[in-house]
């Protein structure tokens, strides 16, 4: 406990945008196979007056190679300053590393130095069934009141999935987050509405659905998931069913506005089995009144481009045509700007979301692609594969990172060849416009890249309880 | 000179004691200015006051008039041990612990904030804070009745206008610090100056226990 509230915690989303230029990115880096590698967290220094910029200066290897990182996230965030159950004594200090492969959590410690991080808890995956009965911990994100974190599946690795609550300062796992989840099955991310105690909720697949890759036959049954859930944050129940049809599979990334004041957000559709589009909906509350409901509507649609056949993984020759399969969305902390990934076509695009209603494509890059092998600007000869995948955003809204791996059963299905790693960072303009930093480039040498993070916070990490009022 | 068992000096150490627990950021004003903030007009702010100061009354009282009670049964010095056992115990635990109220609702009306401000109100020890002061003015009041034997406790009117009291300062140091907070000076300032309470807190119990062993 500290004397002071912790520097990195903000009030608001607008405060927080006046925070200094983060100096390290946390990666997660998959082991695929068996290649007696193990699972790692990297550090690559950001700091451009570095000698060492955009280079891998730190990495702790796990004890094992089985778990599939995916979402991780911080003990504590600006949750923590929040008026109703304020404690803004705690640290940002520990990473909390779900991995969806083995049920296992590790925790991190980058206070004693942050370029070596330190893992001092490993919870097995016997504790984490035992203690919240789901498996495949997914995303993490800090609340007002502690650690939340979604998961894929039930013990047996079917459905529910769902939401487990963890103590902040002791990591202990406390079990099952709902009261009543209604008709809610599949799970993926969450996020919520901190000003309207609602919690949102997508579906990808249970565990089952997913572990051997991406399955034809519950894809073209329209069995991944397809709906979002809406849920009252403070009761644990489920409120609200949004249904986005069927057609429109794996529902993933939730965008919540980061004003508290504000009812709506963006979530990416992987796939639409009509025409392999990808969409991005806008959920909101109808009439804006206290008792309207919630709705979502698609205000994106990507379409899937055409591609000769050999160019194609067998999964997708018989289609002729290369999906953009949308994997990660990202919003800046003014609500303005919102980040696309294509992970299937290589491209990023930028979005002007100022009228959420009718966004505005305002920038294009491309870097890898199934078809494209898009090059970066630093090495213009070398074809890069895997594509735009989690992106990361710093909070003054100035600098995306993203990776290139998204899911090692599907990096194989969709990249047959092999993923091999990087990381790239874009420039983005105030008034909207993106480009690639050429200075930038970074490779891993057998270890796969996943989710990003960045020191001191970014504009997924933190939730925000005062509004700038704008 | 006293009124209904209160001295000006303890009106006075109630008065300080109403606006030390108005200023702590965690029990009351910031939720107040939280409130405005999100529906954009201040008289969110004040309407949060009104409910704020009522639980903050509620959990005065409650342990007042409960002392009151306890002391027609049990002899004062029983339940001077008993609160010094508490306000240590609460402090040490203020202070080495990180335990809080849960809460998560941030959609409150009148009666879920004036519940909510009971609430933290009483699980920091607020209510037993106050006690010593009245206890002391007992003490004062035997002496000067030459009656130390016959002494009540506290009495229960004794007890409601001290919490009268009290609160009105509260409600002073809560009103004036949301008001500077929402409408002149914002929350940056929040970053840098909210020293951890819970300490400050926990220490002022274990030194209000020790004082009330010397009453």
């Amino acid at each position: 406990m500290s004397l002071m509230p912790d520097p990195t915690f903000y009030p608001s989303p607008g405060m927080a945008m006046q925070a200094p230029p983060e100096r390290l990115a946390y990666v997660s880096l998959l082991n695929v196979g068996s290649n007696g590698q193990r699972d790692a967290m990297g550090v690559i220094d950001l700091d451009p007056s570095s000698s060492e910029y955009g280079r891998l200066v730190g990495q702790v290897d796990f004890p094992r190679g089985d778990n599939e990182l995916h979402h991780f996230g911080w003990n504590a965030c600006s949750a923590c300053l929040c008026p109703q159950s304020a404690h803004p004594h705690m640290e940002r200090r520990y990473l909390i590393v779900p991995g969806i492969g083995s049920s296992r959590i590790h925790i991190l410690d980058t206070k004693p130095n942050p370029k070596q991080p330190k893992i001092v808890k490993v919870i097995e995956p016997e504790e984490f069934i035992r203690k919240t009965g789901y498996t495949s911990p997914h995303t993490i994100h800090c609340g007002p009141d502690g650690v939340y974190g979604s998961a894929l599946g039930s013990a047996s690795g079917d459905g529910p999935g769902g939401i487990f609550l963890m103590d902040a300062n002791t990591f202990e796992l406390k079990g099952q987050w709902e009261q009543d989840r209604g008709p809610q099955q599949l799970a993926y991310d969450f996020w919520w509405h901190l000003g309207h105690d609602t919690m949102v909720t997508s579906e990808w697949g249970t565990p089952n659905m997913v572990k051997n890759g991406l399955n034809p036959e519950l894809l073209l049954g329209g069995k991944y998931g397809h709906k979002m859930h809406i849920f009252d944050l403070d009761k644990r129940r489920h409120v609200q069913e949004l249904e986005l049809g069927a057609e429109q599979q794996m529902v993933l990334e939730l965008r919540p506005a980061h004003d508290p004041k504000k009812t709506y957000g963006f979530v990416g559709v992987v796939i639409s089995l009509k025409d392999l589009s990808s969409s991005i909906w806008m959920w909101y509350r109808e009439n804006a009144g206290k008792n309207g409901k919630w709705a979502a509507r698609k205000v994106i649609e990507i379409p899937a481009e055409p591609a000769e056949p050999e160019k194609l993984p067998p999964l997708l020759q018989g289609f002729k045509a290369v999906p953009p399969l949308v994997s990660d969305i990202n919003l800046s902390l003014d609500d303005r700007f919102l980040y696309v990934s294509c992970w299937g076509t290589g491209e990023f695009i930028q979005y002007d979301v100022s009228d959420p209603a009718n966004p505005k494509k305002t920038g294009s890059i491309h870097v890898g692609g199934i078809v494209r092998r898009a090059a970066h600007p630093s090495k213009p000869k070398q074809s890069l594969n895997g594509g735009p995948q989690m992106v990361e955003l710093s909070r003054d809204g100035k600098r995306v990172y993203f990776t290139n791996s998204l899911y090692s059963p599907w990096d194989e299905q969709f990249y047959p060849d092999g993923v091999k790693s990087w990381m790239v960072k874009i420039d983005a303009h105030p008034n909207g416009g993106i480009n690639l930093d050429k200075q930038f480039f970074v490779e891993f040498d057998g270890l796969r890249a996943h989710q990003v993070r960045l020191e001191g916070g970014d504009a997924s990490s933190d939730s925000y309880c005062y509004s700038d009022g704008k | 000179m006293t009124h209904a068992g209160l001295t000006s000096t303890m009106v006075g150490l109630l008065l300080l004691l109403g606006a030390y627990h108005g200023i702590n950021p965690g029990m009351g004003w910031l939720f107040a200015v939280a409130l405005g903030m999100q529906e954009q007009k201040g008289s969110a702010v004040a309407r949060a006051l009104v409910p704020i100061a009522l639980g903050h009354a509620l959990a005065i009282g409650t342990v007042v008039l409960a002392a009151a009670l306890l002391g027609t049964a049990l002899p004062r010095d029983v339940i001077r041990y008993a609160v010094a056992a508490l306000l240590v115990g609460l402090g040490i635990h203020c202070l080495v612990g990180h335990w809080h109220p849960r809460w998560v609702r941030m959609q409150v009306g009148f009666r879920d904030l004036t519940v909510w401000s009971f609430l933290m109100a009483s699980a920091h020890g607020a209510g037993l804070m106050v006690l010593p002061v009245l206890l002391g003015s007992s003490t004062v009041e035997a002496a000067v009745a030459g009656h130390h034997h016959i002494a009540a406790t506290v009495s229960p009117l004794a007890g409601i206008l001290a919490t009268l009291v009290h609160t009105t300062a509260y409600l002073a140091v809560i009103g004036l610090l949301a008001w500077i907070i929402y409408r002149k000076v914002g929350l940056s300032l929040l970053r840098k100056t909210w020293f951890n309470f819970n300490l400050v807190w926990g220490a002022a119990l274990v030194a209000t226990g020790l004082f009330t062993l010397l009453l």
